[in-house]
């Protein structure tokens, strides 16, 4: 079972956590602190399984981010090793060469992908292929709603601009007033 | 005024803008502009939100909620917004609906109580008619799911898994899992469609299932062996290496269980080993195969080659320059070190070098392999070698671990690896210089234990530990976190206690005075001032009544004794009061010139020696004492005073001063845990500080009366009897060189004696190189004594284990003191005191240890697609009957589960009990598919539903069928993959399973086929079983078989017009399996040969496939439609006179080979016919076909020559007359 993944960069700063276990936020944040200051210790030379309590976190890092899998003895610590570098290709092929940056203002969509590969704990899917595929489909159907949203949002903006509008008449009519 | 104007406008917009301007990307940013005040903009931010909750506008809320998902992740607490959450995740957008979700997978926790009003929506979701909207429900639930939901949505969940979408059938199998984690009643009744799932057609679907069951059947590997067949086929067909990383891992869990399937993996295994190309495989098929060896710890015929094949390609891994490979490689080393040692030892090079290694994982792990690697030949090397790194290591963690190591392999087995343990002492005092250690006891410890044990060492030990004491004032210094101060209380207590070793005592003394002790922990003071009592009683017992230079000692020693009155330790103050009264009372004596030295030494007098560390449990406490009662009279000293005591006085001295009970407990066993134990009596001390003699002397006769009487009281006498003196030969070949160059060493201050170690480490090199030349020599020369010997040492390719003989033995005093007539055995007291913390700790999976082979108490509804699923096997008879034979058998096959996993002697279990072990799981599927009607016409399933989507049912039909055959028949698919144990056995297994004989029916080349026919148990059915032996070096499959009806016959469960495939069989190479086929009958008069065609492919090694077809004669003589069916007495009476059985036929036969009993039985096992009556020489015999005629023959032995005769009655003619000509070749 992966317990959660962890991506952080090399100040320690989340850029994208998912736990598998239900836990709360202050022990996520205690997880991801503790994980930071044993890996980022580490020779970048040395080997990417650390024990960690029961659990292991299995790690890699690129360029600036950190990606950590905590798991436990059920997982070949090889073969998540293997599977992280499969998870970044594909954030890199959705991304077109990804960086800190596109997962900084990007973190809902690392979820999304995210969700692909991995459900409660287990892997569901290793495929980048299918889960690309499977995430444009999602693309197409948030493209629909957001054909909705548009048109909700000009609405809301023509609320708005009816209201300042209003209000702009009501102000100036005051003036008129007291004018 | 159009300022103003302007003004009122952009403040309008101010208020409004925000709200909907803000998407999480300007949230990011702007946290990223205010980094000076992150916290303050984050709360602006967070109070922007919780306005925009309140719109009614769902855009804006989810937009909200996602800029909360970002700010939980930057570790803000979100829970107050919950309910907005699920506001947004009943939302009908997709887009709106994900961002709720996700939220909630992200902050919902055990404690979120709005969970419970989602079970309506997220049920509303999972059925959603788009994939990824069932997708992102799953996904959100698989992260909060609790009990409730587990329980509510569990067959919503079930019924997903049948989707026709494969997208959404692997999420269900996941999600299945955490269902049964919250809801473990749900295990039992969705096991059986989990397990299908395991041949589902799509290879993530599959994955999935494998990944599911594995997790469950890690936590409780008993319940899952049933399923050792299915995944061993999984294993060999597979070519997905994730999926079969996970099965390999299962088998490890598996194994310890039935060690035959570890005999039967080691194959395929090893196969792995050699050819897989990923690395993650092969680790993990070494790590199995280390499971298989390790439980099967011998009678493998290549066991050794195993073992060696996993040491090597492990080498290969530790020595790989990916660092990964390297920690795995060592890890996996550990686990065979346990078992074989001496495989591992063979590659103590490589394990040294990874010492070396610059991670600090890979250096601990190397560690963890070194106890293993010692032997009396490299563990100075090895010792040297770590101290080296001790030096160098940074962080106090890993230095502090290799000092462990350090002493651990340096006295793992009493010190079986020391050849020099002047060496060893001086290591340790080496030790005591770390900075900030923590393990100061550790090393007290040692230096206590190895004074107290090797007798030839105390001497130097001594020097040591004066050289310590003088300059003790270096570990007051800085002792805040290391607690090395601990080594003075070994270091006081070795020079008082062995102070007749002592160089210069008088030195000693004077800087155990002089040091500022009172700085130290209590403890340690407390051993202070009871060894300058013992040292200065060796001084005077040495200055031989040389009154004024004792007189000075004396006076001196009460000047600086008084300072120690001082100590703010309770217990030191006190032995610090004791002392200095008797050194007053001894000065008092002195001028009165009637002090006796005797009375002085008689304190301590007498050997001390280890007592066993279970003594204390081992005193069986005396017939008619209650520990836990109340003693009513005052506690009187005797009583206490019947503990075990390390040491005795004794009585022939004048004991008339003092009263000793002394603080050598603190010694005994050199257990620091008798630490706490003894400050219960240090209050007792203060009760012998008073006393007048008299009484002393009264309590002492009270004591020794008790003593007397007391049986477990450890008398002098039988002190020596327990205690295990290895070797008295303690010749140091050098002993006397030696304890000179060390005594001229002792007297160097600690600081500079770094080298010691060293030195002595190198002159141990020197001397064992001269043993061995001189050894050589000997054997060059030839002694004839020892000729064979010799010879074999003079080798040049001698390895340690023949050196053995080259090192000193010394005598190391090994166990301890038990009690009379106690022997140190097993740890059975171990056993009792295991803690059990660990299992306290709530674990979900202990609920989930369900035995899957129990029938299920209750039916799960079960979704409609279960329903329309085929049922195979009407059942006619009551399943009642058929469970009442099943069930004791059953019973007893898990009772003997129990027993062999608990006890492992227990090696060859019964064939038939295993195969019921194994197949239970289809009992309870038979005992699960309702039985509909009591239809006696063959009920051949309806054809499966063209579409697509369900080709998986045609496959699982038939495996279905196939396991519920394997009930009445021998073959469940275990026994298949356990072919190789099947000859010990056959014959108990030829009792339960009737008779179920195998004819060839044809062979080619490649494929050799025997059938056995019998009729299914309450249908108008034949059951035919080919039994496919594969005579290739490859894989054949796809197996399909054609048979052209007959009139009266008809093949079933065809997956085309008279075709039966079996795409999921597969033979291995040299391997046999069974398939499957049934036949409707309608009518039984005459026997029938149906033409069969079997079709196969051989998958050779060269990637070509083969297609061969063997085409034979099915034949299903008549006697093959009768059915087992027992009649009693009277009823066939009834039925006899009854007339319904019209027709007739007799044959006679002159003689048999057989007499007549026998004969009878066999009849009645060829041709399933029961016995009714038995009369003399006649027996009747009742049996119905499978359309339920009813047969009845009069089996009559007519003369001596076994000749017999033969009355059928039946109401089939054709039939009967058939079956008698049958019978009648048969006989004769």
């Amino acid at each position: 079972m992966i317990k959660a993944i962890l991506v952080f960069n090399t100040r320690g700063q989340p850029r994208a956590i998912r736990f598998f276990e239900s836990c709360s936020t202050e022990l996520q944040q205690k997880l991801i602190r503790e994980s930071y200051q044993i890996i980022s210790k580490r020779d970048i030379n040395a080997c990417n399984f650390v024990e960690y309590n029961d659990n292991k976190l299995i790690y890699r890092q690129y360029a600036t981010l950190y990606f950590v899998f905590v798991i436990d003895s059920s997982e070949s610590e090889y073969d998540i090793y293997e599977l992280i570098h499969i998870f970044v290709q594909c954030l890199d092929q959705y991304f077109e060469n990804v960086c800190e940056l596109d997962l900084i203002f990007h973190s809902d969509k690392v979820n999304h992908i995210l969700n692909e590969f991995f459900m409660g704990g287990f892997i569901v899917e290793r495929s980048p292929d299918l889960i690309l595929n499977d995430i444009r489909t999602q693309i197409r159907l948030e493209r629909q709603d957001s054909g909705v949203l548009k048109q909700m949002g000009s609405k809301i903006k023509s609320v708005v601009d009816t209201k300042t509008e209003k209000m702009k008449l009501d102000v100036e009519k005051k003036f008129d007033i007291k004018l | 005024m159009s300022t103003t104007m302007d003004q009122v406008v952009k403040k309008a917009k101010d208020s409004f803008g925000p709200m909907f301007d803000k998407s999480l990307h300007d949230l990011v940013r702007g946290i990223r502009n205010h980094k000076d005040n992150e916290a303050k903009y984050i709360n602006e931010a967070i109070d922007e939100i919780k306005q925009e909750l309140k719109q009614d506008n769902m855009a804006i809320k989810a937009n909200a909620v996602n800029k909360l998902t970002y700010l939980q992740m930057l570790g803000y607490d979100i829970s107050w917004s919950s309910f907005n959450i699920i506001e947004v995740m009943s939302s009908n957008k997709f887009t709106f609906k994900r961002i709720g979700y996700l939220a909630a997978s992200q902050s919902f926790h055990e404690g979120t109580d709005v969970v419970m009003l989602t079970t309506n929506m997220i049920r509303k979701d999972l059925n959603s008619s788009s994939m990824y909207e069932a997708g992102i429900a799953m996904s959100g639930l698989s992260c909060f799911i609790n009990a409730d939901l587990a329980r509510d949505l569990a067959n919503d969940i079930m019924s997903l898994m049948t989707s026709t979408k494969p997208y959404i059938r692997k999420r269900a199998v996941l999600l299945l899992y955490k269902v049964f984690l919250n809801n473990p009643d749900a295990l039992k009744p969705a096991f059986p469609r989990l397990r299908e799932k395991l041949e589902d057609p799509d290879p993530g679907v599959q994955a999935a299932a494998v990944n599911v069951i594995c997790e469950l059947a890690r936590r409780n590997p008993k319940n899952y062996l049933a399923l050792a067949p299915i995944f061993f086929r999984l294993m060999t067909t597979s070519a997905n290496n994730w999926v079969l990383i996970k099965i390999i891992k299962l088998f490890g869990a598996l194994t310890p269980l039935e060690p035959r399937l570890g005999r039967k993996l080691i194959e395929p295994l090893t196969n792995l080993i050699h050819s897989t190309s990923a690395m993650s495989l092969l680790y993990e098929c070494i790590n199995t195969v280390i499971a298989v060896l390790v439980s099967i710890s011998s009678g493998l015929p290549n066991h050794n080659a195993s073992i060696q094949l996993c040491v090597q390609k492990l080498r290969i891994l530790i020595e790989d320059s990916d660092q990964n490979l390297k920690y795995l490689g060592l890890l996996a080393m550990s686990k065979i070190l346990q078992t074989h040692p001496k495989s591992v030892q063979a590659h103590h090079d490589l394990i040294m070098q990874c010492l070396d290694d610059k991670d600090e994982s890979i250096r601990l792990r190397a560690l963890d392999l070194l106890s293993g690697m010692v032997s009396k030949k490299n563990l100075m090397e090895v010792a040297r070698k770590l101290m080296v790194h001790m030096n160098k290591a940074e962080g106090t963690h890993y230095r502090d671990e290799l000092l462990s190591k350090i002493i651990d392999i340096c006295s793992q087995n009493d010190y079986q690896h020391i050849t020099n343990f002047e060496w060893y002492v001086s290591i340790l005092v080496e030790l005591t210089r770390l900075e900030g250690t923590k393990h100061g006891s550790l090393i007290s410890l040692q230096l206590l234990d190895v004074a107290v044990r090797v007798e030839s060492i105390r001497e130097f030990a001594c020097h040591q530990m004066a050289v310590l004491l003088e300059n003790a004032h270096v570990f007051i210094v800085g002792s805040n976190s290391s607690n090395i101060a601990e080594v003075l209380y070994a270091a006081a207590w070795i020079c008082g206690e062995f102070s007749s070793y002592l160089k210069d005592p008088q030195k000693t003394l004077e800087s155990m005075l002089n040091t500022k002790i009172t700085l130290f922990p209590g403890h340690i003071q407390s051993v202070y001032y009871q060894n300058i009592l013992k040292i200065i009683t060796y001084i005077i017992i040495t200055l031989n009544n040389n009154e004024t230079i004792i007189k000075e000692l004396i006076s001196m020693s009460i000047d600086k004794m008084s300072v120690f009155l001082s100590s703010g330790d309770v217990e030191a103050q006190e032995r610090a009061s004791v002392i200095l009264n008797i050194l007053k009372s001894v000065l008092k004596l002195l001028e009165k010139h009637e002090f006796n030295v005797n009375e002085l030494s008689g304190l301590f007098d007498g050997v001390l020696n280890p007592v066993a560390a279970k003594a204390q449990r081992k005193v069986a406490i005396p017939n008619g004492l209650d520990l836990d009662a109340w003693i009513n009279d005052p506690p009187s000293e005797s009583d206490e005073e019947s503990e075990i005591k390390p040491r005795h006085f004794d009585n022939t001295h004048n004991q008339s001063l003092f009263s000793g009970d002394n603080t050598e407990n603190y010694y005994h066993g050199s257990n620091l845990d008798s630490y706490s134990g003894d400050q219960s009596d240090s209050n007792r001390t203060k009760n012998y500080v008073e006393p007048s003699t008299e009484e002393i002397e009264e309590q002492r006769e009270k004591r020794k009366q008790s003593e007397k009487m007391n049986p477990f009281y450890i008398k002098d006498s039988t002190k020596i009897k327990s205690l295990q003196k290895t070797e008295v030969s303690s010749t140091l070949p050098n002993n006397a060189d030696r304890s000179q160059v060390t005594s001229s060493k002792g007297t160097i201050p600690a600081n500079l004696q770094l080298s010691l170690a060293d030195q002595l480490y190198r002159q141990a090199k020197i001397d064992e190189e001269n043993r061995r030349l001189k050894k050589k020599s000997k054997s060059d020369s030839g002694s004839s004594k020892k000729g064979k010997k010799t010879s074999k040492n003079s080798e040049l390719t001698t390895v340690d284990d023949n050196d053995d003989d080259l090192y000193p033995t010394i005598k190391v005093t090994r166990g301890g003191e038990l009690p009379e007539g106690v022997t140190e055995s097993g740890n059975e007291d171990n056993e009792n005191d295991q803690p059990v913390g660990k299992n306290k700790k709530y674990d979900p999976h202990r609920a989930l240890n369900i035995d899957l082979d129990e029938k299920p108490l209750q039916k799960m509804s079960t979704p409609p697609t279960e329903i329309q699923e085929p049922i195979a096997k009407p059942v006619e008879n009551p399943p009642t009957i058929m469970e009442k034979q099943k069930k004791p058998k059953k019973k007893k096959a898990i009772e003997k589960e129990e027993k062999s996993s608990t006890s492992k002697s227990k090696s060859k279990r019964e064939r038939s009990d295993y195969k019921e072990l194994l197949s239970p799981a289809d009992d309870e599927k038979e005992s699960v598919v309702p039985s509909p009607s009591n239809t006696t016409a063959a009920a051949p399933p309806p054809p499966p539903p063209t579409t697509t989507t369900t080709e998986a049912k045609p496959k699982k039909k038939k495996t279905k069928e196939k396991k519920s055959t394997n009930n009445d028949n021998s073959a469940p698919l275990l026994f298949d993959m356990m072919s190789d144990d099947i000859n010990p056995t056959s014959t108990s297994n030829q009792q339960y399973n009737e008779q179920n004989v195998y004819k060839l029916a044809a062979e080619s080349d490649y494929l050799t086929i025997e059938t056995s026919i019998i009729p299914t148990p309450s249908t108008a059915q034949l059951d035919v079983t080919f039994l496919l032996k594969n005579r290739t070096s490859s894989i054949i499959d796809h197996i399909d078989i054609h048979v052209i009806d007959s009139l009266s016959s008809k093949l079933l469960n065809t997956t085309s017009a008279n075709h039966v495939s079996f795409p999921s069989i597969s033979l291995f190479p040299y391997s046999q399996n069974y398939i499957h086929i049934y036949f409707a009958i309608n009518d039984i008069s005459f026997q029938q040969k149906l033409k069969t065609t079997l079709t196969y492919s051989i998958n050779k090694s060269s990637n070509e496939i083969q297609t061969d077809t063997i085409e034979f004669k099915l034949d299903l003589p008549c006697s093959q439609y009768l059915r087992k069916k027992s009649l009693d007495p009277d009823a066939f009476a009834e039925l006899m006179s009854s007339g319904t059985l019209t027709s007739q036929s007799n044959i006679s036969i002159s003689s048999s080979s057989q007499d007549f009993s026998s004969l009878i039985n066999t009849i009645c096992q060829t041709y399933r016919l029961t016995v009714v009556d038995k009369i003399n020489s006649a027996t009747s015999l009742y049996s119905e076909t499978i359309l339920g005629h009813p047969i009845a023959f009069l089996f009559k032995s007519t003369n001596s020559q076994n000749g017999i005769s033969i009355n059928g009655k039946s109401t089939e003619t054709h039939f009967l007359s058939n079956l008698m000509e049958e019978i009648k070749n048969f006989i004769k």
